[in-house]
């Protein structure tokens, strides 16, 4: 029950970003958008709805494939597809191929600090204009020095709260 | 899986020098409608390699006239926009494989989703 609640709650999150990157940014709409550890799908869903060209989703995770089907079938969306692979071990094989990369990267645990950072250097080197990601606040300062490091032109930052 | 994927998909095994354009064996193949957007499909012309979307229209059964190079000024011939757009988004594969085109070993395609993870000895 609490895990329906926090995903519904993170959903109105999500729709806020999308709707922002749409409306402020037009990097939706007939583009070719990623979503790098799309888990639940929530990112790609917004962005199929929001008339994106095609998302294509990125996991390592079996359980995010059965949630994609169910996506296509429930939502009657086609312009969604995904490809099971690591996004750690990509490189640049997509090297500027998408338009725009959305992502919600997993926040990294004991055993696999660094992986938001990971999945935001792959997102650069896949994306032609923009990324759009979500890391803890913590981490800002860290992420705007790298992204100077990547030679990222700009980075804008928001803030979402989360009241518990 | 959708060809305009497939267009981007290649074999990272260890040693492989060019493993793409991955060779489709498709079990299951279906066709969705998709709304027609010229111009996204114009967009993504230029960013296809074209000659391996022909091989997998071709593996597909679904050549359909599509030439095997590009014609110029194809940006204003809705025609082939139409073609273009129907073979990049609205046919997909649902069950097969991926072929490795070097090495052969072949990546899983199930309900429409290709499985490129590797191996950890790979």
């Amino acid at each position: 029950c609490l895990k329906g609640l926090l995903f519904y709650v993170f959903s109105l999150t999500v729709g806020c970003m999308l709707y922002t990157i749409h409306i402020t940014f037009d990097d939706i709409q007939n583009k070719l958008v990623a979503d790098l550890g799309c888990g639940c799908g929530v990112l790609s869903v917004g962005a199929a709805v929001l008339d994106a060209g095609l998302c294509v989703r990125f996991d390592i995770d079996e359980d995010a494939l059965d949630i994609f089907k169910g996506n296509v079938e429930d939502f009657e969306l086609s312009n969604i597809d995904m490809v099971q692979c690591d996004v750690c071990s990509i490189g640049s094989s997509y090297a500027k191929k998408f338009d725009t990369v959305i992502m919600n990267p997993p926040f990294g645990t004991k055993h696999n600090q660094g992986i938001d950072m990971q999945f935001l250097r792959t997102a650069i080197s896949m994306a032609s204009t923009a990324v759009y990601s979500l890391h803890k606040t913590s981490t800002r300062d860290h992420i705007q020095k790298k992204a100077n490091d990547w030679k990222v032109k700009k980075v804008i930052a928001g803030n979402i709260y989360f009241r518990c | 899986m959708k060809l305009l994927t497939h267009n981007m998909l290649t074999s990272h095994v260890k040693g492989v020098i060019k493993g793409y354009p991955l060779i489709i064996k498709a079990t299951e193949v279906k066709v969705n409608e998709l709304e027609f957007n010229g111009q996204f499909v114009s967009r993504m012309i230029p960013k296809l390699e074209w000659s391996a979307l022909i091989q997998a229209a071709g593996w597909l059964g679904q050549s359909q006239d599509l030439p095997s190079t590009l014609i110029p000024d194809y940006e204003n011939d809705e025609e082939f926009l139409r073609k273009v757009h129907r073979i990049l988004l609205e046919v997909e594969v649902i069950e097969g494989c991926l072929q490795c085109p070097e090495s052969g070993r072949e990546f899983p395609i199930s309900k429409g989703v290709p499985n490129m993870l590797l191996n950890e000895d790979e």
